[in-house]
């Protein structure tokens, strides 16, 4: 026992094993009873450990982080904040954020794919922002050999369909890719956007002393204890089974009403702060508020609401109950407050005040259980170099080659065959089965719905429109992480560009194994250079995100995963671009340099050939010019459709432009250019009238506008019932809707 | 005319059916725990996930206040539509026969899907020219309607178009008195070329027109 302060800290018996047990290593224990200057007691030692998890101290990737670049003329809100926030104009504010909820997912894909979903939404309406589309990341094993992997796959979509459908929040996109690295780890990243106007947009600094702390939503319970940091913050291994209670349990109909009161709370201009419960709950939370508001908090364990009795104090502080959000109210105001919660039927419960002591203070049972400053929960807790070691062999001489698909793609086969051996493969085929059990069309914004251009496009009130886009491509960043990083950087910029969109912002979500691992370690800092350069190059600044480590089991670590939501903005909404052909006789035309390669192509996955380095190099100021291009195009309304290259190569490319407008073209490749080689965000597939075609890659704004001219190879004519692509095949496209449609609806 | 639409906590179209209303005429919402319809000419039960439908779909709603308001609205003729979790609401009230099981393939779908108008003489669809099909899309996890009586068929789903294995093909029925009306997909997504077909706009225009009529006689 010790006594601190005025009030006695209980403490426990002070066990070598106890800190480990939470996941903190003996150094980190002894840095915290030297600035305590004693040792911690139970509930104290149970705050600290989730507060010094790497899911919520970053404590291998903060000094990595600084070298994203996070300043841009649209940014609102910044990284730090719940959610980043950027300006669309007409006194509006778009919030968004990508998470993982990777290892829940893993151990119970239902309930852990939709209480990611749930927590994106909270982060973003925390700001103020009404919640107005979600997109997913989702990477598994291979579905075709995998039953495991098949379960993940249709619980993880089916929760975040529960989710997303039952609060009104469409899904607009999203990805899913399959591949064995994620067969132990797989990866399910939720991202939100919210829209505000600016007058409304709120930060989670706490603030006043003698101002109440109300807990709004739902009552806590024992779920989710330690999700944190024995779930996020450590690798897989066997009986991991016994983790299912470290995962929450979502309901969406609690979150439905708990948004639309924070909200009207917000609007009525009742609170001082809001704040969402999130990883280590009511701990990490209010310790945040304080942080950001420098100052301090007492909270009353007695006054939390609780879902079952004889909960512990450390319990109630680490719960990660979901479906609550902690305000900060005046006290005069409180009254107000409780009585927009009861239209609302959300309860609300001050449980403690704000104080100018810079400590939180913990009570239970009517003894001080902990009081802590603030500082070492939230400032204190080291942060760690990584210490990169390229691996010995190559980047990729970390994963085994990976098993042949079909016999469909060896090199003997015809080129036709392999067409509609990539079309159906899991990778590349139909979305449909995964989209039509979401909710696209809810809250009648939607412009572009999945698989009718390459990003989705909202409209917004002021008559203008959003596009976005998520991407990843982890098999890439395996073979060469700091170009294959930059790649999805610009992959996302060229959907954008396809419908019309200018990028304002990107958010990221770096899904990769162990940093305390050499190899791992340098891959994470390659590919983070390599998103800090694309961003500069591009414009486009980091407003927030996420980061998700020790996604690694005994077999190894996942494929190295950066997944990138961008948002951009477009004028006119009846113009956003669309990907199908449409009329017989348009011309086809490549627009941008495009000198792909076969190293970690699909094609070369499905013929089972080992991952290799490197991928072609990507010219930034080349690729600019046709994203601008195209963007251009689009906007004034010259193509018929716009489409970017990306996994097949040009031959898919096409396949999903006849299938997607169930009409066939004619083209003449470019002599030597393989039609299965793969160079990502660099270039387009577009149609339109001939002679609209011609114009699109004269220098914008005269030939001493400092502008390169932008190659325009027009390639053949949109027509017919087949993708002919002379000398090369001839499918019917109906043959290559059929092979398109069945890869994926066989898995689900 | 002036619809109303009904608010349930958890209603997730509501908004939506309230811009698609605006479009034909004046629309304001109704709080579930309110008795007062505000006077309103007609009521749209919304769709969305009333009270959570962890029970079984519109099993709860149908208990609201309002509810009792409504159907003593639609005994006195008042024009009533429900639009998915209001077509459940409706049938869990018995202001429509028959219900809504989950679909064949346990699954939540969504999908544009083609209706035919089988009756285009009712109040809801006399905007639509006999044997026209209508493209509105469709969202919902139980939407296989069933019924062991015959029942006054208005819209069927086009042949090869039935996401969700009801019975006879049907998207919406109305009652006898033929001023009640419940249909699965939603034409509240279907009146704005920007974001879809402007298909479903024929059944709110329907709704304005009978009301002016009866207003006219």
């Amino acid at each position: 026992m010790s006594r601190v302060g005025g009030g006695r800290v209980v403490s426990g018996a002070a066990t070598d094993s106890r800190h480990a047990a939470l996941g903190l290593s003996d150094l980190e224990y002894d840095r915290i009873v030297e600035l305590l200057g004693r040792e911690p007691g139970d509930t104290e030692l149970a705050m600290l450990s989730l507060m010094w998890s790497e899911h919520c101290a970053y404590k291998h990737s903060r000094r990595l982080l600084r070298r994203l670049p996070t300043e841009g003329p649209a940014v609102l809100m910044g990284p730090g904040e719940n959610a980043g926030v950027v300006d669309v104009g007409g006194g509006l504010g778009l919030a968004f954020k990508v998470e993982s909820h990777n290892h829940p997912s893993a151990v119970e894909p239902f309930q852990g794919a939709a209480t990611g979903v749930g927590g994106i939404l909270r982060d973003v309406f925390a700001v103020g922002a009404r919640p107005i589309a979600v997109l997913d990341s989702l990477r598994f094993g291979e579905v075709a050999r995998s039953a495991r992997s098949r379960y993940l796959l249709e619980r993880a979509v089916a929760g975040i369909g529960h989710y997303g459908n039952s609060i009104g929040v469409p899904t607009i996109g999203g990805e899913v890719y399959f591949e064995h690295a994620y067969e132990q780890n797989c990866l399910v990243n939720a991202m939100c956007l919210g829209l505000a106007p600016q007058a409304r947009l709120i930060r989670a600094a706490a603030a006043g002393p003698g101002n109440v702390l109300v807990l709004l939503g739902a009552l806590t319970g024992r779920d989710g204890i330690g999700g944190a940091s024995v779930l996020a913050s450590a690798e897989f291994g066997e009986g991991d089974a016994d983790k299912r209670p470290t995962v929450q349990i979502g309901d969406p109909f609690a979150e439905k009403k708990l948004l639309e009161c924070s909200l009207e709370l917000l609007d009525s201009e009742l609170l001082v702060s809001l704040q969402d419960l999130g990883a280590a709950g009511l701990t990490s939370s209010a310790s945040e508020m304080a942080a950001k508001g420098a100052v301090g908090l007492d909270i009353d364990c007695d006054r939390v609401p609780l879902r079952e009795p004889g909960m512990e104090p450390f319990e109630i502080m680490v719960s990660e109950s979901q479906e609550r959000m902690l305000c900060v109210v005046v006290p005069e105001r409180v009254p107000d407050v409780v009585a927009v919660c009861e239209r609302w039927e959300i309860r609300a419960t001050p449980i403690g005040e704000v104080t100018d002591s810079g400590r939180m203070r913990i009570r239970a049972g009517g003894e001080l259980v902990a009081d802590l400053p603030v500082g070492i929960l939230v400032d204190d807790c080291p942060v760690y170099d990584l210490a990169p070691v390229a691996p010995e062999g190559g980047p990729t001489s970390i994963y085994p080659a990976p098993e042949p698909v079909s016999a469909a793609v060896d090199a003997a086969g015809s080129a036709g065959d392999t067409l509609l051996a990539l079309l159906a493969s899991a990778n590349l085929a139909s979305r449909l089965p995964v989209f039509e059990q979401y909710d696209p069309v809810v809250q009648s914004r939607t412009v572009r719905r999945p698989d009718e251009a390459d990003a989705a496009v909202l409209a917004l009130p002021t008559g203008e429109a959003i596009a976005v886009s998520i991407d990843g491509n982890g098999r890439r960043v395996a073979c060469d992480p700091r170009t294959g990083a930059a790649e999805v950087v610009y992959e996302c910029a060229a959907n954008l560009a396809c419908v019309g969109g200018e990028p304002l912002g990107l958010t990221n979500c770096l899904n990769f194994g162990n940093p305390e691992k050499g190899h791992v370690a340098w891959q994470l800092s390659e590919a983070v250079d390599g998103i800090a350069a694309a961003c500069e190059a591009l414009s486009v600044p980091v407003i927030g995100g996420n980061v998700s480590l020790y996604n690694e089991a005994p077999a190894g670590p996942i494929y190295p995963t950066p997944v990138i939501g961008m948002v951009g903005r477009l004028p006119d909404p009846a113009r956003a671009g669309r990907l199908a052909f449409g009329s017989e006789g348009d011309a086809i035309a490549i627009v941008g340099g495009f000198h792909p390669s076969p190293v970690g192509s699909e094609l070369a996955k499905l013929r089972g050939e080992p991952l290799a380095a490197p991928l072609p190099p990507l010219d930034a100021i080349a690729a600019l010019g046709a994203h601008r291009a195209v963007r251009e195009a689009v906007r004034a309304g010259t193509l018929t459709s716009a489409h970017d290259i990306a996994e097949g190569g040009i031959a898919v490319a096409l396949a999903e432009c006849c299938v997607a407008g169930n009409v066939g073209a004619r083209v003449e490749l470019p002599e030597g250019l393989d039609p299965f080689a793969e160079a990502f965000g660099r270039a387009f597939v577009v149609s339109g009238p001939p002679e609209a075609l011609a114009g699109i890659g004269a220098e914008p704004g005269g030939p001493r506008s400092g502008h390169a001219a932008v190659p325009v190879t027009v390639i053949g004519r949109v027509g017919g019932p087949a993708l002919e692509l002379e000398g090369v095949l001839g499918v019917p496209v109906a043959a290559l809707a059929e092979a398109r449609a069945g890869g994926l609806a066989a898995a689900l | 005319m002036k619809f109303g639409i009904v608010r349930f906590p958890g209603s997730c179209d509501d908004i939506d059916a309230q811009l698609a209303c605006e479009r034909v005429g004046e629309a304001v919402l109704l709080w579930h725990a309110d008795r007062d319809l505000q006077g309103v000419d007609a009521v749209v039960i919304p769709g969305g996930f009333s009270y959570g439908d962890y029970l079984r779909a519109g099993a709860i709603a149908r208990f609201a206040p309002v509810m009792e308001s409504v159907a003593e609205f639609a005994r006195e003729g008042g024009l009533v539509l429900g639009i998915c979790n209001g077509f459940q609401v409706l049938c869990e009230a018995g202001l429509l026969p028959g219900a809504l099981l989950p679909n064949v393939s346990l699954r939540f779908v969504f999908r544009q899907v083609r209706l035919e108008v089988v009756d285009s003489e009712t109040p809801f669809t006399r905007a639509c020219e006999p044997g026209r099909t209508l493209s509105i899309p469709a969202k919902h996890a139980s939407g296989r309607y069933f019924s062991p009586e015959p029942v006054d068929v208005v819209l069927r789903y086009a042949p090869g178009e039935n996401p969700n294995g009801s019975q006879d093909d049907i998207a919406g029925v109305r009652n006898a008195a033929g001023n009640v009306f419940g249909l699965m997909p939603h034409p509240e997504h279907a009146v704005d070329p920007l974001t879809g077909s402007v298909d479903g706009l024929s059944i709110f225009e329907s709704m304005r027109v009978s009301v002016e009529a009866r207003v006219a006689a």
